[in-house]
């Protein structure tokens, strides 16, 4: 998956969260939740909307790494599978 | 016979306008079922019914404003025949067929028979809406009876109801910030508030959920909000004098516990359904109620008994922006409020050494008409304590 369909598909994550919001006019290192003012379950309903759009399971360890869309881009693609 | 009425779900609450039925006449309907939805200055809330029956008449017709208290339905227990009913009602049964409701039309008029024009309380109601005059009408119910869609049906074109008066278009959310505004003012004229705080270590709670956690699936996880509405309940168990409410000048305590959870609403404003029993639940169900609450608060589908039965509120502030500590006005006729702040890492005093600790300030808003500080110090101890234990929570 490129940077920037793994970016589309979170933004999409973020709007099935918060559907009045605007996560495509975030930056890449904006801070998500800040920006967008989600509260600790709003970034769960997030972090399971990505598992069950790209089946991926984030532990709760990793989700410092999942404060930017930047930031999530990035770890994202070490744990998706490679083409 | 029994009445079902626009029912107060809020102090702040006077009126509501019955939107829709979601039942019809001669439909069956159990304790608990949504019979209606109601907006409020607060929003949509799907209203349940309390008694077992079969609907006899619905009286409010959809669209209309009434103040809290007004019969919007009348039902039949079910088991005897309806007065006026020319056949007897069939029992309440588990599958009355929606079907019922045009032969149990008759069973709309029990006081209707001095009058020459037979018409339910709807088809009444709508004529004076309209302008109707009922004696022009035909029906073409049973026996003749004129209902709401024969008065609709007459409603002339040229004769249109009147028109309110244009009024300017009210700011998004001035209803819901007008029903904030009405009850935290009567809670703050006639609640005489103290206010506590105390300081809990709550790192061994956040330890003891992140090793739970991690052997949980992303969608099971728990979130430390669970374990502070878990300890809110049984810290209430523990101190009668913060779970109930204070009506007609004196304190009536709650035997069950139904924590209030204050839920920001992204358009404004906030509201605080309860979660029922919230004493008996596992943190696995409290995540549940939660999550579901949350969820249906935003989208405006919240169930009456949410909006009416808490017996005390939560407020929490969450982990983000680092606000250490909220004091609430508590929401009449509950009698205490509890506030979290945000867990954050600060110098904290164990024994003769200093270390750095999660610490978390709860606060208690309490009334003073029904308990005094000593006891709401007892209060947010049994907090501190509960907390202290996540694995018995």
């Amino acid at each position: 998956m490129t940077n920037q369909a793994l970016r589309a598909a979170l933004i999409e994550a973020l709007k099935s969260v918060a559907p009045e919001s605007d996560p495509a006019s975030l930056g890449d290192k904006e801070r998500v939740r800040d920006a967008l003012d989600l509260d600790s379950m709003d970034f769960l309903n997030f972090i399971i909307a990505i598992h069950r759009d790209l089946h991926v399971e984030i532990p709760e360890g990793d989700y410092s790494k999942m404060q930017t869309l930047g930031g999530a881009v990035e770890y994202l693609q070490t744990k998706l599978p490679t083409a | 016979m029994a009445d079902f009425r626009m029912p107060s779900l809020g102090a702040d609450m006077d009126a509501g306008t019955l939107i829709e039925w979601k039942v019809a006449v001669g439909d069956t309907v159990k304790r608990g079922d949504v019979v209606a939805l109601v907006e409020t200055q607060k929003g949509l809330v799907e209203v349940e019914i309390w008694d077992a029956g079969v609907i006899e008449a619905l009286i409010v017709p959809p669209g209309t404003k009434v103040p809290v208290g007004t019969v919007l339905a009348r039902l039949h227990d079910g088991a005897s025949p309806v007065a006026s009913a020319p056949a007897p009602v069939e029992p309440a049964g588990p599958a009355a067929p929606a079907s019922t409701a045009v032969a149990a039309a008759p069973a709309l008029l029990p006081e209707e028979a001095p009058t020459r024009v037979l018409a339910s309380p709807a088809a009444r109601q709508r004529a004076r809406e309209l302008g109707v005059d009922l004696a022009s009408v035909k029906g073409t119910g049973p026996r003749g009876a004129i209902t709401i869609d024969d008065v609709d049906k007459s409603s002339k074109p040229i004769e249109p109801a009147p028109e309110p008066a244009p009024r300017a278009e009210p700011a998004p959310g001035a209803g819901m910030r007008q029903a904030i505004a009405a009850t935290m003012a009567r809670s703050k004229r006639e609640i005489p508030h103290y206010y506590l705080s105390l300081d809990c270590d709550v790192t061994p709670a956040m330890t003891w959920l992140e090793s739970e956690n991690k052997s949980r699936t992303v969608t099971e996880r728990v979130l430390f909000a669970a374990l502070l509405l878990k300890a809110t309940a049984l810290a209430a168990r523990e101190v009668p004098e913060m779970n109930g409410f204070f009506v007609d000048g004196q304190f009536r305590p709650s035997n069950a516990v139904h924590v209030g959870v204050a839920i920001s609403l992204r358009q404004g404003g906030l509201v605080a359904p309860a979660i029922h029993d919230t004493e008996t639940l596992s943190l696995i169900a409290i995540m549940a109620r939660l999550r579901d609450l949350v969820g249906r608060a935003r989208a405006g589908t919240l169930r009456s008994s949410e909006m009416s039965d808490p017996t005390l509120t939560v407020t929490n502030l969450g982990d983000q922006g680092g606000l250490t500590s909220v004091f609430g006005v508590i929401y009449p006729p509950q009698v205490a409020l509890v506030g979290f702040g945000a867990p954050t890492a600060r110098p904290w005093a164990q024994g003769d050494l200093l270390g750095v600790r999660t610490v978390l300030t709860a606060t208690l808003s309490a009334d003073h008409r029904v308990s005094d500080g000593h006891r709401g110090a007892v209060f947010l101890a049994a907090l501190a304590r509960l907390l202290g234990e996540p694995e018995k929570l």
